[in-house]
């Protein structure tokens, strides 16, 4: 079986989800686009988008068509080629038309396990529940004769687990898009020791010509992603520990938050980044990866607090941000939780006092967004580190210490053997993550 | 020339589209009978009002497609209710549209059924993406070609010349000429408030232009650099005879007068007989100064069609200030830049100022006329004295309409 006929019959589980409605987008057009190509002509093309609700399932069907046209839109001039023969498509608003109808035509929205039972490929996008993974993996395993692949999108349980609970003899990989999947280029690829290389191939073909990219990781809980933020976000949870003993804990957070965004150069400050993936999200991944990690504990104390007090991030159903350890107007932070009051304290309230501890922006700094797109990036970063390196103040002390602690993170899941190489982590935290630099540099040596 | 035709009264709107910071595509904006009453009003304010005016044209492309608007002539007594009966027509030529529609009203000069003649030209094409603006605008060529040309037609059409003239010419030179071109277009349009490019801040403008093409998402031999931008705008102008310049009390200083005028065609289902040049164009060109019994060594200035970077390039070699193929070298050498040999599109144009393409014939001739009377604001040049005339060139589809026109300064 080639690649194109492994994609002729493909089920998405939790396809309304966030991460389940972007790999259905992507694999439609994929499936779309090789069933348009000459050769594939008659031959059937079926992807059913599997979810337990009907209501979720009819705005899914709404946001792929407008997802899908917006594509369409942007590779006109690829689809004027692929719909040369058609006659009766002249004008690029007839080609783009036809394009959103004949991916739409791929899907069939379902809500009952059956339908997977005839699929060749299963891309599971439910939540990240081992039990749940593993009960619905089994299920379709002992009804589906063809011996489908399993490609799961866990950010966290160990794959090797998986192939073993559900007893899917090696035909299971790690494909773990990051949010949004339309979106972000990265996709981490996580082997069991299992699993069969010819799983591995067609997911490398998959990911080449979704044009994103791929990065290796050792099947090993939190890969590469999760492995380096969920330490990240302790490293930060930590330091308002310590800043509490001698400020409020609104300030604390004010601060970190602050120096791990402006001082670091990053594209948002860490507790902005825990609310945007979801407090809850976080705590699950931490429970999900702590009985797997021997020399750490990946526990947050900070994280139960929250949810405990029902203040939980993550986003609406339509993008957006929730109200977690910040408070969001319009996308931009502009409160910070009080768990003692429970209530949000103003950041225009506290910010200059806060200012004036963290002390002076080092020379040259420039924000994440401009600093991105530096045509010298890495003459930029080496002068601005230098600078931050000789600084006194509160927030060049703890900047430090933070980059410090990132890239010995980023080490140790080298030595751990959890990524292939320096260079992999690194691209994970730029394209997965969008930082301006790697966290593995020699900027502060 | 028969009997002497002025030209008065200009007026141009905002030239509204991505540039101008007031300019966002999910707002709600102006539309087409907004432009146009903007632009025929102020003509109105300046040639003594509604009741002066014998005729009215509006030249205007395809609303019938960006609008769903056709029965255009209807929109003069919106203009003010003192147009109500007049005699109203709309005239199209695709881009070359604007210059149909000030020769139309020369015409009815000349032809003595008017001695006031209010010509007002638009469009409006912000209300629907580029990539079906491309399909709108296609209708400029032949429809039979439609298939299997590009997405972005138009830019193909152009694209292609581009592509044939590196062969011919060099690649180098001529995208270094095309960069500079841009460069010209919007240092122009910064001196100019109506202009879409007015707000633009761009440190190195000469880099941006030299961009690689990317063919995957548009065209294989131009960047967007090279192209005109997608314009809402429209332009307003009087055509009057002697009569009708005392009929509207204005002195003859305030005036530029038509010296010549050259209106040629070719056929739409061909192509050009050869790519690297703008045939129809120097047709035109020559008949225009011919009439007007002057040579291209008497024109102090020159609104071309530029389409694209490379439609400029190809225009100085149609007027003859450069040989076949050395278009480029003239234009980088700074002789069209506004304190060059000749400036060319002094407030920037298709590329700088916009390009309401039924309007853009009609912006043209306001711009020569606000030159030659001094009106031109921080985009004034200096008109010499042995050089008292001014070209303008608008081009319908790829080559095919074209109007061109020789203005004297009083």
């Amino acid at each position: 079986m080639n690649y194109s006929e492994r994609l002729q019959n493909v089920t998405v589980l939790g396809a309304a989800g966030k991460m389940g409605s972007g790999i259905l987008l992507l694999t439609a057009m994929e499936m779309a686009d090789l069933s348009l190509k000459p050769e594939n002509k008659g031959k059937e093309y079926v992807l059913y988008a599997l979810d337990i609700s009907q209501k979720a399932l009819a705005g899914l069907m709404k946001y792929i068509q407008g997802q899908v046209l917006k594509a369409a839109e942007k590779k006109a001039v690829a689809l004027r080629k692929v719909y040369a023969d058609r006659k009766d498509l002249i004008e690029n608003c007839e080609i783009i038309d036809q394009y959103v109808k004949d991916v739409m035509n791929i899907i069939r929205p379902v809500t009952t396990l059956e339908s997977a039972y005839e699929s060749l490929i299963v891309f599971e996008a439910a939540s990240e529940n081992p039990d749940l993974k593993v009960k619905i993996f089994s299920q379709i395993e002992k009804n589906n004769q063809n011996k489908p692949w399993f490609f799961t999108n866990t950010s966290s349980i160990p794959i090797g687990y998986l192939d073993k609970e559900a007893g899917l003899g090696g035909r299971v990989l790690g494909v773990h898009f990051y949010n949004p999947p339309a979106v972000q280029r990265l996709v981490e690829v996580i082997k069991a020791s299992a699993t069969l290389p010819e799983l591995s191939e067609f997911v490398s073909q998959f990911i080449k010509n979704l044009r994103k990219v791929e990065v290796p990781a050792n099947d090993f809980a939190g890969f590469i992603g999760n492995g380096h933020f969920m330490r990240d976000a302790l490293h930060g949870m930590a330091e308002v520990g310590k800043l509490s003993k001698e400020m409020p804990f609104v300030d604390a957070v004010y601060i970190v938050n602050k120096i791990s965004q402006d001082l670091l150069i990053r594209p948002m400050g860490i507790f902005q980044l825990i609310d945007y993936v979801g407090i809850d999200v976080c705590q699950y991944i931490m429970k999900v990866m702590a009985p797997h990690v021997k020399d750490e504990k990946i526990h947050s104390p900070l994280l139960d607090q929250f949810m405990e007090l029902g203040v939980k991030g993550g986003q609406h159903s339509d993008g957006s941000q929730k109200d977690g350890f910040l408070k969001y107007e319009k996308g931009r932070p502009v409160g910070i939780y009080d768990p003692d009051k429970k209530a949000y304290v103003a950041i225009a309230d506290i910010a200059a006092k806060c200012d004036a501890l963290i002390g002076p922006m080092p020379e040259g700094f420039l924000p994440w967004k401009s600093a991105v797109g530096h045509p010298a990036k890495d003459d930029f970063f080496k002068k601005y580190f230098m600078a931050l390196k000789v600084m006194d103040s509160l927030g060049a002390k703890l900047a430090r210490d933070y980059a410090i602690r990132s890239k010995a993170i980023g080490l140790k899941l080298v030595s751990d053997q959890v990524a292939f190489s320096e260079k992999d982590v690194n691209t994970v935290l730029l394209t997965g993550f969008f930082h301006a630099y790697g966290p593995i540099n020699d900027y502060l040596n | 020339m028969r009997k002497k035709v002025y030209l008065v009264g200009g007026y141009n709107t905002i030239s509204m589209g991505t540039g101008r910071k007031e300019f966002s595509p999910k707002k709600e904006r102006p539309g087409l009978e907004e432009y146009i009453r903007e632009a025929g009003q102020g003509v109105l304010k300046q040639i003594g009002g509604a009741a002066n005016v014998d005729e009215c044209v509006i030249g205007n492309f395809i609303a019938s497609r960006f609008n769903k608007q056709a029965n255009m002539a209807g929109f003069f007594p919106y203009i003010d209710e003192g147009l109500t009966f007049k005699p109203c027509t709309r005239v199209e030529g695709a881009c070359g549209t604007g210059a149909l529609a000030v020769l139309t009203g020369i015409k009815s000069v000349l032809a003595e059924t008017a001695d006031v003649v209010l010509v007002v030209g638009v469009e409006v094409q912000n209300t629907v993406k580029a990539i079906y603006g491309a399909d709108i605008l296609a209708a400029a060529g032949w429809f039979k070609e439609r298939k299997d040309g590009h997405a972005y037609f138009f830019p193909g059409k152009f694209s292609d010349r581009a592509g044939a003239y590196y062969e011919k010419f060099g690649k180098e030179k001529t995208r270094k000429a095309m960069a500079r071109w841009y460069v010209n277009a919007i240092e122009n349009a910064r001196l100019c408030p109506t202009a879409q490019e007015y707000h633009n801040t761009t440190a190195d403008l000469l880099a941006q232009g030299m961009a690689e093409p990317n063919p995957k998402g548009f065209v294989d031999n131009l960047n967007v650099f090279d192209c005109s931008k997608v314009s809402d705008g429209a332009s307003g102008i009087a055509a009057v005879s002697e009569e009708g310049l005392k009929k509207c009390g204005i002195d003859k200083k305030d005036a530029v007068e038509i010296a010549g005028f050259g209106q040629v065609e070719y056929d739409i289902t061909k192509p050009p007989k050869d790519p690297t040049k703008l045939e129809t164009t120097a047709a035109g060109v020559q008949k225009a100064l011919q009439m007007a019994g002057i040579t291209k060594d008497q024109l102090a200035t020159v609104e071309c069609h530029d389409c694209f970077s490379i439609a400029g390039i190809m225009a100085v070699e149609a007027i003859g200030f450069a040989a076949h193929g050395e278009g480029p070298d003239f234009v980088s050498a700074g002789h069209t830049a506004r304190g060059g040999k000749i400036p060319f599109n002094t407030t920037g144009g298709l590329m700088g100022w916009g390009h309401p393409t039924g309007g853009t014939g009609v912006h043209q001739a306001v711009t020569i006329w606000e030159q030659m009377t001094d009106r031109a604001g921080k985009a004034q040049i200096e008109i010499p004295k042995d050089k008292p005339f001014g070209l303008s060139i608008n081009m319908g589809g790829d080559d095919k309409t074209l109007g061109v026109m020789v203005y004297k300064k009083i």
